[in-house]
């Protein structure tokens, strides 16, 4: 467990306060934040890599505020290119346990018990310079993961990835943290991937914390301008993906399901963009697999487009231009079809 | 693309045959003095026994110059290459002024802090370590003209290692020493050697502060100039070209050896 009481760091340029926040043993904690938000600095303070001003750390039942960094036992998995260059895939995920000292057959044995539960015990004698992206990070979280740490920080673990390998390493680390359960703070500016892995979410903004909460909390009742915008520009719902008797995989939520293409399956979330959605007075004739009835609750006009709020349980927002909202005479409480193909459907 | 590069464009054309000139002004000089010269005269030069001593002590006290540079040297890059403090501009601005600097002056301001009769010189005295007229006097000067070489190449090895590289090695187990030795040095240590071998090259062709601290023992730029002034050029062109050729020797054998780990 960690925690952050009353944290402050003043790096002249950067100001960071008022951090308080608590992740419990064994947690997979997001904190999510823009750019330039301080999210670096949080996670390197909590490694002990910037002085604190103010505030305490605790980690477990121990005070580590003023600690130095080798000694908190906390490992820190950047976004890119963060491997040491003259060290080997195998040199560099050794790097703590030789620093320790430990004798040389456990180093061995960590090494391959690492690399087996990683997938990368083909790329041990490589270079790191001659290593894809998502191999490269693999290897940066088996090194982080050697030292056995107490918390597991990544920063922006994804973000440097392209699209695939992005999906595939957000997969190896949920996989990773179901077996062996390391409390792991994840920064990152992805909405959705704080969605998709975080069991709690701290967002950040403005040099501090703005809300704490499950992902459903977040997107339901975002307290930020921030989560607000991203909430608005997607409509999330918290579900399960099954297999239907008649061959479709579908999305279940509350009370509706959705068609959608994915290979995932289980409890999961999905995302429809507002401007994927298309509304008519009668039902569409299309390809698209989804249509639905609903009615429409609300509406908030932003000048040349305008978002719909259609309830049918659950809410979906669309968006519209003044054009079609006009041609179509559009007013609350009418009734209206929403359609949409599957493929508009994210899965995460 | 490379293959006919230089006619592409008249661009290029005029660059090449400018480049060309200052080329030529560098070699030519050189070549013909090496060539130029009878090899009767140069080996009997070469077994002068003043002058092997002369170049002998030239190498070598550059050689313990360069050392003592790399040990007080290096630190100081690291700290100028990772942090930031007031007044960090101007450091680095005097760190160059030996570079810019007359070195006759360089070795004459050197002679009011090392000389017998002022205070750092009278402390060395106590010790037995005397500046004028001493390798000790050699050595400094050599350091002094340059330690800004080995400084600021060093520098730029430290600059272009990735923090994030040492905040890694520390969040795994290592100290600040530990995370330097293992880390930042191992990765900046193709530039903080080729800073070495300038220092040491810049060392071996010091004149002006040498002479001004200690004309005896004679070093081979002064042998070259005493046996210009008292004998002629005649006379002084064997040794320079000596120097010369040994210096170039030993820059080509240390630059290659520097340079052919990079390319693989």
């Amino acid at each position: 467990m960690i925690q952050i009481k009353n944290l402050r760091v003043d790096l002249g340029h950067f100001l960071l306060e008022d951090v308080n926040l608590t992740v419990d043993e064994g947690e997979y904690f997001v904190v999510l934040g823009p750019t330039g938000s301080g999210k670096t600095v949080l996670l390197e303070t909590i490694a002990g890599l910037y002085p604190v001003k103010s505030g305490e750390i605790w980690l477990g039942g121990r005070e580590v505020t003023r600690l130095e960094p080798e000694k908190r036992n906390i490992s820190i998995v950047y976004q890119d290119h963060v491997l040491f260059p003259h060290l080997s895939v195998a040199e560099n995920i050794t790097f703590g346990l030789r620093l320790h000292k430990q004798p040389h057959q456990q180093v061995t044995q960590t090494l391959n018990w690492l690399s087996d539960l990683l997938g990368i015990v083909h790329l041990l004698d490589r270079s790191p310079d001659t290593l894809s992206g998502g191999e490269r990070q693999k290897v940066a979280l088996a090194r982080a993961l050697s030292i056995k740490p107490e918390v597991l920080l990544l920063d922006e673990p994804l973000s440097a990835l392209d699209p695939e390998s992005r999906e595939a390493v957000q997969q190896e680390l949920r996989r990773i943290h179901n077996q062996l359960k390391v409390t792991t703070i994840h920064v990152t500016h992805d909405f959705e991937e704080a969605v998709a892995l975080g069991e709690r979410i701290a967002v950040l903004g403005e040099g501090g914390i703005k809300q704490v909460g499950t992902p459903e909390q977040i997107f339901r009742q975002p307290a930020s301008e921030f989560v607000a915008r991203f909430a608005m520009a997607r409509n999330i719902f918290a579900g399960e993906v099954v297999e239907r008797d008649d061959g479709n995989t579908v999305f279940r939520t509350e009370g509706t399901e959705l068609i959608v293409v994915t290979d995932l399956r289980g409890k999961l979330h999905a995302s429809v963009r507002p401007e994927d959605i298309l509304i008519s007075p009668e039902p569409l004739r299309s390809s698209a697999r989804n249509s639905f009835c609903g009615t429409v609750t609300s509406i908030a006009d932003k000048g040349s487009t305008l978002y719909l709020t259609v309830t049918l349980q659950p809410d979906f927002i669309c968006l519209v231009t003044r054009r079609s909202f006009e041609e179509m005479g559009l007013a609350e409480g009418q009734k209206v079809y929403i359609t949409f193909k599957a493929s508009a459907v994210h899965i995460f | 693309m490379a293959k006919k590069w230089f006619i592409t464009n008249r661009m290029t054309f005029t660059f090449v045959l400018l480049g060309l000139v200052i080329f030529l002004f560098i070699i030519v000089p050189l070549f013909k003095m090496i060539v130029a010269s009878d090899p009767k005269i140069l080996l009997d030069t070469a077994l002068d026994s003043k002058v092997i001593s002369a170049i002998w002590l030239t190498l070598y006290a550059a050689l313990i110059a360069t050392t003592i540079g790399f040990f007080l040297g290096v630190p100081l890059a690291y700290l100028l290459a990772r942090f930031d403090f007031p007044g960090k501009n101007l450091v680095e601005g005097l760190i160059d002024v030996p570079i810019v600097v007359p070195h006759t002056a360089a070795g004459i301001a050197l002679l009011f802090v090392f000389g017998r009769n002022f205070l750092v010189g009278k402390g060395f005295h106590l010790i037995g370590i005397d500046f004028v007229d001493s390798i000790a006097g050699i050595v400094i000067a050599m350091l002094f003209v340059s330690v800004p070489f080995l400084i600021d190449s060093a520098k730029e090895g430290f600059k272009k290692v990735d923090v994030r590289l040492e905040k890694v090695s520390r969040t795994l187990g290592a100290s600040p020493w530990q995370s330097f030795f293992r880390v930042s040095f191992p990765l900046a240590w193709r530039s903080i050697v080729a800073g070495n071998i300038m220092m040491w090259a810049r060392g071996i062709s010091e004149f002006g502060a040498v002479i001004i601290l200690a004309y005896h023992p004679m070093i081979a730029p002064t042998l070259i100039f005493e046996r210009f002034e008292t004998y002629g050029l005649a006379y002084s062109r064997p040794v320079a070209v000596l120097l010369i050729l040994l210096c170039v020797i030993i820059f080509v054998v240390l630059r290659t050896l520097v340079y052919r780990g990079q390319k693989t």
